[in-house]
């Protein structure tokens, strides 16, 4: 079989498992896994790129797809103005003054020569700077966090159309992939990783303990949506009548309305960074990007700046995966940090792209739906596997522990699933060309 | 009186706290060290690991209660521990024997080995959730101090307590107890140094007769036992949650790095020097500078540095600076 013959039945393959869910489960829950399966791809192409492409191991991309759901609050939340008349002016200056004495504390860093006369004047600056920021920050984020708590609390955004925080959270992720990849692309790959992994674990807390920038904990409801709301669909007599000329109950026919509008816009966004993608692939910084890859030296030596390609290469994939983010939380209409976990949003972005195939952009994408579909159908399946082996048992503990321990196994699978292919098909279920 | 009051507080709130957490990091490092150094690669199960020996251990524990036996003033967990260390070595043994096996057979790219580990790490974690939950587990009995707050202030008359807890000292002493019983089995035993020999140069290992198998297997062992007894120490003393055992990774990573990957005592004080800025940083020093300062220079505020959601920056910025400026760790290390 060809490679385009391969590609081809695996994604029909996937496609009817979707339209299977439809038939069996419900369009509704068919949807809702291809809505986040197209996430899901575009996660997985941003993280190709970086592994695929340059061969990064970048464990933080919780991190990236956080400050893009970030991004959609600060975009398109309203402003709240008696917030930023008690503190907003003051917890910018604050900040302000950390990222000063960040930089002036570089700046000595290397205009100093080295010795005790530069390690004293870098911990004065350093320590001034920190009583200082902290004494004008503080007071700032307390008068802001009293505003109204229960229901604002922080600043707000910018009250922009939401649309927009999708590339705005793509340039806020490449925007802290740039200040990591300054500081920690120099390290080898084993370092990068922890020290990715650290940095979206900062990433996250900071979105936990911060209220006055997104209510941390206290999550952001009601994000404004790109799609109409389905109440108003209901109301509306020309929507029913052709819901009806459809067979459709309103109902239905509402909700099913708005995730297929969510699913072209997602479709678009993928389609667009598949074809960058693809078309960077075969290029000839693609080339170049597969020869850095493969060995570092070889491509030291003729004449490549690996440190620059790597950055550049960390930035544009931690931009991808911020797109993601932002079209995540506009779906889901809410921001809510304690949901960020490494497993489900780093580590099974990382299966995804290998079972799919690293190195090869469709792979990628393919990798996205299926590990996607699997990780939501795991629990059906398990819980229908449960119940068959628990039905002769009596009621009591064991039986509802059993039962209940459904819900975890989809981390057993998603492990099982990754070892398989990493055995039998290292390379991945569509391998790179 | 006050500086005694201020030591006293200190050493209640900082040193103390910090040594345990110290010592259970310390343990953590020198399995995920060890990993590196024999097998060469970043073992990413190494926290799953640990809270599959925990588990394990935690779940005979149980039925040891449920049956009646007890430690005395000690805690139950220690008479099950030995048990524990059996069956999760078991099961890492299997593990390598599945998994890790093919790959080191093929002589495989450490990169490939670290995303198997990831696998590994994904279905240690789906097991331990399935067979014991997700939530908090308690499972400490047995006497709960060797002193107790109120006994200090009575035995010294100070108006700060010192609070020592059971599980604190019997982290510390074991974690004493099996550092020693290491450095014995590297240094001085026939295999032990044949590890050493492996992890130096593979090669002229090889040459010289040793068997890579039985080395392999023998590390193993260790990372098992090292791991079950770090994961009960740290259940013990705060409690069993598998997330907080899979964050634990990163903390654990950081002192095995900052010491110096591939070097034990690089582990050890990377796990304390980890440890103690965590304690420090996130702590609000009020308190002691309430007793230590003269009056007038009283501090109004809670002098935390950082709230304590931040300890994950902590060993972030420590992991960093150390290796801007010592890029092989404190002890060097070995890169791959």
């Amino acid at each position: 079989m060809t490679d385009t013959a391969r590609t081809i039945a695996l994604f029909a393959g996937v496609a009817l498992l979707i339209i299977l869910t439809g038939v069996f489960q419900s369009w509704n829950a068919a949807l809702i896994i291809l809505n986040m399966g197209l996430i899901s791809a575009v996660m997985s192409l941003g993280v190709n790129l970086q592994w695929g492409f340059a061969g990064l191991f970048n464990v933080g991309i919780m991190g990236f797809v956080a400050l893009g759901g970030l991004a959609t609050v600060l975009v398109s939340m309203p402003p709240v103005p008696e917030a930023w008349q008690a503190g907003g002016p003051r917890v910018l200056m604050g900040l302000g003054l950390g990222a000063a004495t960040i930089a002036l504390a570089a700046v000595i860093f290397r205009r100093m020569a080295a010795g005790r006369l530069r390690m004293v004047v870098l911990l004065a600056i350093l320590v001034a700077g920190f009583i200082l920021y902290r004494n004008v920050f503080d007071g700032g984020v307390q008068a802001v966090e009293a505003i109204d708590p229960a229901s604002t609390g922080y600043l707000g955004g910018l009250g922009l159309p939401v649309l927009l925080a999708w590339p705005v959270g793509g340039l806020i992720a490449a925007g802290a992939a740039w200040l990591i990849g300054k500081t920690a692309l120099g390290l080898r790959s084993d370092y990068l990783a922890i020290a990715t992994l650290g940095i979206a674990e900062i990433v996250i807390a900071v979105m936990k303990n911060e209220d006055w920038l997104a209510r941390g904990v206290k999550n952001v409801n009601g994000l404004p949506r790109p799609v109409p709301y389905e109440v108003d669909l209901q109301a509306s007599t020309s929507f029913v009548e052709r819901a009806a000329s459809f067979g459709f109950d309103p109902v239905t026919a509402s909700t099913l309305y708005v995730k297929l509008i969510y699913g072209a816009l997602f479709a678009v966004v993928l389609v667009v960074i598949l074809i960058l993608s693809q078309k960077a692939l075969n290029s000839p910084w693609g080339r170049m990007m597969r020869a850095i890859r493969d060995n570092e030296t070889a491509a030291r030596a003729m004449g490549k700046n690996v440190t620059a390609r790597h950055l550049q290469v960390f930035v544009l994939g931690s931009a991808i995966c911020g797109i993601a983010g932002a079209m995540m939380t506009t779906l889901d209409g809410q921001l809510t940090p304690g949901t960020y976990q490494p497993l489900r949003f780093t580590f099974l972005v990382w299966v995804m792209v290998i079972v799919g195939g690293s190195g090869n952009n469709y792979g990628a994408v393919l990798g996205g739906f299926l590990i996607w579909f699997l990780w939501v159908q795991v629990e059906p399946m398990g819980q229908l596997l449960m119940s068959g082996i628990t039905s002769g048992m009596s009621d009591g503990p064991l039986k509802a522990h059993l039962l209940d321990s459904v819900a975890h196994m989809r981390l057993f699978t998603m492990g099982l699933v990754l070892l398989l292919v990493l055995r039998f098909s290292p390379r991945g279920l569509l391998p790179e060309r | 009186m006050d500086l005694l009051n201020a030591l006293a507080a200190l050493a209640n709130f900082v040193l103390i706290p910090a040594m345990t957490y110290g010592s259970q990091l310390a343990l953590g490092a020198l399995g995920v060290t060890l990993i590196y150094g024999i097998l060469r690669f970043s073992n990413f199960a190494h926290g799953d690991t640990m809270a599959f020996g925990a588990m394990v251990t935690i779940l005979l524990t149980w039925a040891m209660q449920a049956v009646g036996i007890s430690f005395g003033p000690l805690p139950t967990a220690l008479l099950a521990l030995p048990f524990g260390i059996l069956i999760c070595a078991a099961f890492v043994l299997v593990t390598d024997r599945v998994v890790y096996r093919f790959y080191r057979v093929q002589k495989a790219k450490p990169v490939v080995l670290v995303i198997v580990s990831m696998g590994v790490m994904f279905i240690m974690n789906g097991l331990v959730r399935i067979v014991i939950g997700p939530d908090d587990q308690r499972f400490a009995d047995g006497e709960r101090f060797i002193i107790s707050a109120r006994d200090f202030k009575e035995m010294t008359g100070l108006d700060e307590g010192l609070a020592f807890k059971t599980t604190q000292g019997i982290t510390i002493l074991t974690a004493v107890i099996v550092v020693i019983l290491l450095f014995w089995f590297l240094n001085r035993t026939r295999t032990g140094k044949s590890m050493r020999a492996y992890s130096d140069n593979e090669d002229l290992a090889l040459l010289s007769g040793i068997n890579p198998e039985r080395v392999v297997m023998v590390t193993w062992l260790i990372v098992a036992a090292l791991a079950t007894i770090a994961g009960v120490l740290y259940g013990l003393d705060k409690s069993f949650k598998p997330f907080t055992y899979f964050q634990l990774l990163l903390p654990v990573f950081a002192s095995a790095i900052v010491g110096g990957l591939g070097s034990p005592l690089g582990a050890i004080a990377g796990g304390f020097v980890i440890a103690f800025s965590e304690v420090t940083i996130t702590y609000a020093w009020k308190k002691v500078l309430v007793y230590a300062m003269p009056e007038t220079l009283e501090p109004s505020g809670l002098v935390q540095l950082l709230g304590t959601d931040y300890k994950f920056a902590v060993s972030f910025v420590i992991l960093v600076v150390v290796l801007l400026f010592r890029p092989t760790g404190l002890f060097a290390g070995k890169s791959v």
